[in-house]
């Protein structure tokens, strides 16, 4: 590769204090594209359904990240571009016209559907915007119809959960102007993660609190200027810019991993609503207590560590940070598809200066700076993992740190213990 | 537009992967989005293997599209070359590239890389794996056969023979192609090249030198194999050897083909599987129900050792792959059974419940189906998934084969001692019916772990057993129609035959037109249906 690869302009409008020094990649990219989210997206959305309008790779790339979890109808399918819809597109438009009303007949307890955009329909221009605005006014009062894009070309793995959140910003009623400050957690978590976290803000005494995305249609909270947004998770960027758009005003924290990132996280949205000190402290001191005892355990078996991330989820950054500071490993390089400056900045700060950030990827680069720096651990894709392990390297599959329940504190024994059971086994394993 | 939820087969552009993955010295550049390069985890975590799949993509992405995109093919084209200094270059596009329009073919051309390049042509919106595995061997034959190869004079050699057809991903085609090899050796018969598995670009250019070729898998090596039989007038082999008859056929026919005594052959001391199926325990396999599904050759090659050689009798048969749909026509013809063509997993689900077996042979996706409906299966076809290639040595084909087919199929099934243990015993408190067999866990629904709900985490990581979403779960509590006397009666029947007796029962009350079902029409349904 030439040096052209690294000569991609710097982000531009970001007035912070001494940028970090970030090494940029354009060569080839080895990650998932956005339509992967679907495969929790709709474990969580329990009334939706997720329509790909796309190939029969889109089709296999859903059925082969989401493993074998073949369900007799899950509430996700794939239409099927075949060379016919490519004659015209008239015809294109009937045809996704009738695969929707079949659908809509025959699953009567789908209230919201999204169609979601890939490589295929966006070269043609499949005008789905339009698409959901037609079979939306047909259906209406039934099924919420709404469409994005989780294409390959447009978005990396992660990011189509931020365009499908994203897409429901303008469908999110007003909050009145006068109406209390509300919070507004925004991001998929697994139900249980997500009630612990909402016991908490109870706690402190946040009373007003909506979720995005909510579990149901019609939970679907409000948005306006009264509303803080705390975002759980980091690869969220254009979601907290479309609520800001109505008005809405994002607190700046660290993420919710480990027993610091969760209190840091917790103590910004009782700081923006006023809570008392004293209090907050009162009650996240058992949680976080709970989180440190844990974290102990797997402290003496990762401190000192070296870690390389390859670029994924842009959790990258935030898990960076937890494994540094609060368990004292050294991460070497990481890299993230997508930086996103300002919301990682709470823990971008606190990685150390020795460790190298990377955006964006050359797979093939990247792989050899791994095998230069031997770190003891690499997280990366699961197209990666058997390879890398086959050459002595122990890996950590990025994607279960996806799948996985691991915000908060009553999970941070559980994120540390995912990168320590790679190394226990290594050290287990005499075969 | 196809609506379609779980596909059996994947684009061909995947298919063109399993060959180049399976070859040596052969790199494939993909024109493709990122998306695309999931395609590497299916083989490095369902067939475990060490090394990355030796495929390089573009990974163009929104900007870069109606300016760069062919600059960018070039230049991973360069890269790819310097690093992984190939001996062949496979080049071609996925989905999205086909509609770019780039021509990855004339681009290549047009770069002169110092090494030959084999454009593949793969039509995403009208072709599948299968298809696109078939078309990338077949191109790389021609592409790379010397046509100044040929067998060389009989006279103070051995008959040398081509292996075509298995490749990456394949079912059990790594100890296929082993046993294989053993019959020839035994036959006397030597190798020239097995490919796409193993072959080096040097073996296939020698591909001529064979006095003939073996067809393992005709979805995949049958083109070539025709194409060869064409241009360089080496026969084919056209019996594929799996169960003991087929494979008897099979050393038959290659050693006619080679001219040389198949008897050696023949007679494997190693060859159980007749003995198995004929000693008394095997006895109550005769007739059990069975409905294979699969691709055409290993769906068609199962329906015949389910029925000539454990005696069972044929319910369904299907396969996915429309391009071999002739061959399981005509082998429906034998059984008597509507042949099921299509790849759409509802439409086989459907099926199946219709036939009502007792045993599924099929893919991953019929194991799902059968583990819904309560039906005990063994899988005998891609697609695949990562338990379908262990790491011992377990072989279709061949007599070894035949072994393994026995043991596989008939473990699902309740043996038969067991069985009449369980009847016999079926009051007694130890024996409650929730229990089954032994060996049965994984293969009984039980009660309680159909109605155990998905686990509270909403994610799953991939690559793992599925849960059960809640939603998904078939209650049996709407069955109105059935007299309190009645269902007594059927819960006295064997829980392993109760489901049957119970949509036996139903279908017969239906057609009759019988308002409830009581004792009387227990009873005369099983009249009915008694065979
Ligand atoms: S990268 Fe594009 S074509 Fe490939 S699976 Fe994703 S959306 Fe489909």
């Amino acid at each position: 590769m030439k040096a052209d690869a690294f000569s991609l302009p710097a982000e531009s409008g970001c007035a912070a204090p001494p940028e970090r020094e970030v090494l940029r990649e354009r060569g080839q990219r080895e990650v998932f594209c956005g339509l992967t989210g679907i495969v929790w997206l709709h474990r969580k959305m329990q009334d939706a359904f997720f329509l790909v309008i796309g190939s029969r790779t889109c089709a296999h790339l859903l059925q082969s990240a989401a493993g074998v979890m073949i369900f007799a109808e899950p509430r996700f399918a794939t239409a099927i571009i075949e060379e016919r819809d490519l004659a015209g597109m008239a015809d294109c438009h009937e045809e996704l016209d009738r695969v929707v009303d079949r659908l809509i007949a025959r699953r009567p307890e789908i209230r919201q559907l999204f169609l979601v955009g890939s490589c295929p329909s966006e070269v043609i221009k499949l005008d789905l915007g339009k698409a959901a605005e037609r079979l939306g006014a047909k259906h209406a009062g039934q099924v919420r119809i709404l469409n994005y894009s989780g294409s390959g070309i447009e978005t990396t793995f992660t990011e189509g959960e931020d365009a499908c959140l994203a897409s429901l910003v303008p469908v999110m009623p007003a909050s009145a102007p006068d109406t209390a400050p509300q919070l507004l957690l925004v991001g998929s978590l697994p139900d249980i993660v997500e009630d612990q976290f909402l016991r908490l803000f109870a706690q402190l005494g946040i009373e007003n609190v909506g979720v995005l995305p909510a579990r149901t249609a019609d939970g679907l909270p409000a948005v306006g200027p009264n509303t803080r947004v705390l975002l759980a998770q980091p690869f969220l960027g254009e979601t907290a810019q479309a609520l800001e758009a109505r008005g809405a005003q994002r607190i700046d924290a660290p993420f919710p991993f480990g027993a610091e990132g969760t209190t840091a996280w917790l103590k910004a949205a009782a700081q923006a609503f006023g809570i008392d000190e004293m209090h907050a402290n009162s009650v996240i001191a058992p949680g976080r207590e709970r989180a440190k005892r844990a974290l102990e355990h797997h402290r003496e078996k990762l401190a000192g560590k070296r870690i390389s991330f390859l670029p994924d989820s842009q959790l990258e950054v935030p898990l960076a940070r937890f494994l540094a500071t609060e368990l004292g490993m050294e991460p070497v390089e990481v890299g993230t598809p997508y930086l996103n400056r300002k919301l990682v900045a709470r823990d971008l700060e606190q990685l150390p200066e020795s460790t190298r950030i990377s955006e964006g990827q050359d797979v093939d680069r990247q792989l050899d700076r791994v095998r230069a720096d031997r770190p003891d651990l690499t997280v990366c894709g699961l197209g990666l993992a058997n390879p890398l392990e086959a050459e002595g390297l122990s890996t950590k599959w990025a994607i279960e740190l996806v799948f996985s329940p691991i915000h908060g504190f009553e999970q941070a024994g559980d994120l540390a213990e995912l990168f320590a059971r790679p190394l226990r086994r290594r050290d287990v394993l005499q075969v | 537009m196809q609506l379609s939820v779980w596909t059996y087969e994947g684009p061909p552009h995947v298919g063109a992967m399993r060959v180049a993955t399976a070859m040596r010295g052969v790199h494939y550049l993909l024109h493709a989005p990122q998306g695309d390069t999931y395609a590497d985890l299916l083989f490095t975590m369902i067939e475990r293997r060490g090394c990355r799949p030796p495929v390089t993509y573009t990974t163009f992405q929104a900007r870069d599209l109606g300016k760069d995109t062919a600059d960018l093919f070039q230049r991973a084209a360069r890269d790819a070359y310097a690093r992984f200094d190939p001996q062949v270059m496979l080049v071609g596009s996925s989905c999205t590239a086909e509609l770019i329009q780039d021509d990855p073919a004339g681009m290549a051309e047009a770069m002169r890389l110092p090494c030959p390049v084999v454009p593949l042509e793969l039509p995403s919106y009208s072709r599948k794996e299968n298809w696109g595995a078939g078309e990338t061997f077949y191109q790389i034959v021609r592409h790379l056969a010397d046509r100044d190869v040929r067998p060389a004079p009989h006279e103070g050699r051995r008959p040398l023979a081509n292996i075509l057809g298995p490749a990456a991903l394949g079912f059990r085609h790594r100890d296929d192609v082993r046993e294989v090899r053993g019959i020839l050796a035994t036959l006397g018969i030597e190798v020239n090249c097995v490919a796409p598995l193993g072959g080096w670009p040097a073996d296939v250019a020698r591909v001529g030198a064979a006095d003939f070729n073996i067809v393992l898998y005709p979805e995949i090596g049958d083109s070539a194999a025709r194409w060869l039989e064409r241009e360089f007038k080496q026969p084919r082999t056209k019996t594929i050897p799996i169960g003991v008859g087929a494979t008897r056929e099979f050393i038959t026919e290659v050693a006619a083909l080679a001219g040389v005594d198949p008897t050696p052959a023949l007679q494997d001391g190693e060859s159980r599987m007749p003995w198995w199926s004929r000693s008394v325990d095997s006895t109550y396999l005769t007739g059990k129900r069975v409905f294979v599904f699969g691709d055409a050759t290993h769906a068609v090659a199962a329906a015949r050792v389910a029925h000539e050689e454990l005696g069972f009798e044929v319910v369904g048969l299907g396969c996915y792959n429309r391009e071999f749909a002739r061959d399981v026509r005509d082998a429906a013809k034998l059984y008597g059974v509507e042949p099921l063509i299509t790849d759409d997993h509802l439409e086989v689900e459907d099926a199946i419940a219709a036939a009502a077996p007792e045993l599924v042979l099929g893919t991953q996706m019929e194991r799902h189906i059968a583990k819904r409906q309560g039906v005990p299966c063994a899988v005998i076809s891609a697609p695949v998934h990562v338990q379908d290639f262990p790491a011992r040595h377990s072989p279709q084909m061949g007599f070894e084969g035949a072994n393994v087919l026995f043991d596989t199929w008939v473990h699902p099934l309740i043996m038969g001692l067991e069985e009449h243990l369980l009847t016999m015993f079926r009051e007694d408190f130890e024996f409650s019916d929730d229990a089954g067999a032994s060996h049965l866990a994984a293969h009984s629904p039980s009660r309680h772990a159909e109605r155990v709900s998905a686990s509270s985490a909403p994610r799953a990581p991939a690559i793992q057993e599925e849960d059960w979403p809640p939603e998904q779960v078939r209650g049996d509590d709407e069955d109105t129609l059935w007299t309190a006397e009645a269902e007594a009666e059927l819960k006295k029947i064997p829980f392993f035959v109760r489901g049957k007796a119970r949509r036996n029962t139903e279908s017969f009350a239906a057609e009759q037109g019988r308002a409830a079902i009581d004792l009387e029409t227990l009873y005369d349904a099983k009249a009915h249906y008694a065979r």
